[in-house]
């Protein structure tokens, strides 16, 4: 205190300057991490941002062009707005529920023995592990009647012809919904369930002293508490998941699918960045989305802080 | 007695000892229970819940396992059972023929197969255990020091996450042609080692670990890196271990892409997928291919699935 006022006008960055040195040791093992992240992460992402006011064919030298793709996006092109719709229709609901899922099943997982645990982890994430996976719902979708669901559906007298189900608009979406929901079963889903094993299981046997009764007071109460910070890790993979699908939908539906029914944003940038070749206009669709994706987890973050509460 | 009147009940204001009883007597009663119950280690769990929850996980396990059955049932049929229109998932007469087959055409390519054995082992686990070990380097003073740009850094990790790689990867591959490490395994090694999504799931297990163990340490002479290896690692296996899976899952796919360009330096996953290419007299190997790509993630996941679940060292850590 009495420095200070010996010693009123010392610089600002002298002090900046000491607690880098302080902390040397912290940047140190910080860098290997943080030199590759800026060259080939913070890097491209800068180029892209800048690639999305430029008109850019991959061929000539990006040519500046202001804020023209943005204006375009926004408020000429159509099937944007298609895709943007189909993708906060899957971010509404994939996002939460298979967030949900992810929890739910990881936490059931949690109440076997080791050995059965691992088995039952295996098969639920098999659709994640199994490369192509979704290639199973060609067999279940196909549009004649030799199609599995095709078949029980006639068969059970609910419907009197084969339906074609990627090739119909009103089933595209809906089919597109249950497909990724059951593919989630991912990245949250692993982290979920090493996160339970961190949990200190005298914190159970204390909270069943001090009176919590059943099984869902102890999740509420004692398990998602300790686990916030998986809880938040899961839920910025869900994000970055659920507003990116393009996968299933090009493989089940094409791209473009029938009338862009089953089209997101990220068809719609792989239309542009890998069909029609235009990068400044799909750098510009990577803009928009990665803002959208920035506000969701804004507001989920602030969601999860109300946890145990 | 205010207290009594606002629960709206009768309760008589308790004196210390009292409660100190009251405390005693439950923790008696709990203890009779957990005798009672002698060899589960679970509380709280009634029948009807376990009833209800493990019928939930048998309906739901079946459509899981839907990819694992259709694989292994496709690499045993034989080529007309794979053709047979409706398909069928259950294979009625296995045989081996998809493997041999496999094998045979494998022999043909004019890189021999150890060499894609080879570059696919050098690709995966050098991107794997780099990048476990440098995003775990990075998590630690993330979590545990304070420094000015702390926030900012672990910001920019969570950020980079939601930018869509596909534009990124044209910036990208100027980048790694610049450097002048274009066809060569570090131009899919070393983008692998800078993922985001590494670093923020150590740093979120790292953040859960109490102080008091690194300042015990640090009290007795331990550096900052000595901590990391001896106290930070060990305590957050599950978290290293999942990562690894991701990892291994994300190399192990990569086929190369507009980074390699020259046949030997090509991943095995590459040389398959040429494989299933080939057309319909191929579709015995394809299957065999595809059963090969799923399975050798599969074994990676239940070694360290397993050594994550069978831990547990964590009682009596936390404070």
């Amino acid at each position: 205190m009495s420095q200070t006022v010996i010693n009123p006008k010392k610089p600002q960055d002298f002090t900046l300057r000491h607690e880098i040195w302080k902390n040397r040791a912290s940047y140190f093992l910080m860098a290997p991490y943080f030199i590759l992240f800026f060259l080939f992460t913070v890097l491209p992402v800068l180029m892209s941002v800048y690639l999305s006011f430029t008109y850019f064919n991959m061929l000539e030298m990006p040519r500046w062009v202001g804020w023209q793709n943005y204006i375009k996006l926004l408020l000429e092109d159509d099937i944007f707005i298609i895709s943007l719709r189909n993708t906060l229709l899957f971010a509404v609901i994939t996002g939460p529920v298979s967030y949900l899922l992810c929890l739910i099943f990881a936490w059931i997982i949690n109440e076997f023995t080791p050995k059965v645990r691992t088995i039952l982890t295996l098969i639920f994430y098999a659709p994640s592990i199994c490369g192509n996976a979704y290639m199973v719902w060609n067999l279940i979708l196909t549009g004649d009647r030799y199609g599995y669901l095709n078949g029980i559906l006639l068969r059970l007298d609910l419907i009197n012809q084969p339906i074609l189900w990627m090739q119909t608009e009103r089933y595209i979406m809906p089919v597109l919904i249950v497909v990724q929901l059951w593919l989630s079963l991912g990245t949250g889903f692993l982290s979920f369930i090493a996160g339970l094993q961190t949990v200190d299981k005298g914190m159970y046997e204390a909270a069943a002293i001090d009176g919590v009764k059943n099984r869902w007071q102890e999740l509420w109460f004692v398990t998602l508490p300790a686990m916030k910070p998986q809880l938040m890790f899961g839920a910025v993979m869900q994000i970055t998941q659920s507003f990116a699908v393009a996968d299933i939908s090009i493989y089940l539906a094409g791209n473009p699918s029938v009338n862009y029914a089953g089209a997101t944003i990220v068809t719609h940038l792989l239309d542009y960045g890998s069909t029609r070749l235009d990068m400044g206009y799909a750098s510009a669709i990577a803009t928009i989305l990665f803002l959208l994706m920035v506000g969701t987890n804004k507001l989920v973050q602030r969601l999860l802080r109300r946890v145990g509460e | 007695m205010m207290k009594a009147i606002f629960h709206g009940r009768e309760k008589e204001e308790l004196t210390p000892e009292q409660e100190a009883e009251l405390r005693r007597a439950r923790i008696e009663k709990m203890q009779r229970k957990m005798k009672h119950k002698s060899g589960k280690k679970k509380l709280n769990r009634s029948k009807a819940g376990n009833a209800l929850l493990f019928f939930l996980m048998g309906i739901c396990g079946v459509f899981m396992a839907l990819p694992l059955v259709m694989i292994i049932n496709n690499t045993l049929k034989p080529l007309d059972e794979l053709y047979q229109f409706p398909p069928r998932i259950f294979v009625r007469n296995p045989t081996l023929s998809n493997f041999s087959d496999l094998f045979v055409l494998m022999n043909e390519s004019w890189v021999p197969l150890s060499r894609y054995v080879l570059n696919t082992i050098i690709i995966t686990l050098g991107g794997m255990i780099g990048h476990v070990v440098i995003a775990s380097l990075a998590a630690y003073p993330l979590a545990k020091h304070k420094f000015p740009g702390r926030n900012i850094l672990f910001s920019m990790v969570v950020l980079s996450m939601m930018f869509s790689w596909t534009v990124t990867q044209i910036p990208q591959y100027l980048i790694i042609s610049w450097l002048g490490i274009n066809n060569t395994h570090a131009a899919l090694i070393l983008p692998a080692w800078s993922f985001g999504m590494g670093l923020y799931l150590m740093k979120q297990f790292m953040e859960q670990l109490p102080d008091s163990i690194m300042e015990s340490a640090r009290l007795q002479g331990a550096n900052e890196w000595q901590i990391f290896w001896k106290i930070i690692m060990p305590n957050v296996k599950p978290a290293w271990l999942t990562l690894a899976i991701f990892q291994f899952q994300q190399m192990w796919g990569n086929t190369g892409g507009m980074f390699l360009r020259s046949e030997e330096l090509k991943p095995l996953q590459y040389a398959l997928q040429q494989i299933t290419a080939g057309g319909v007299s191929r579709a015995g190997a394809a299957a065999a291919v595809t059963f090969i790509i799923a399975a050798i993630p599969i074994t990676f996941f239940l070694i360290c699935q397993s050594s994550i679940l069978e831990t547990m060292t964590t009682s009596g850590m936390k404070d």
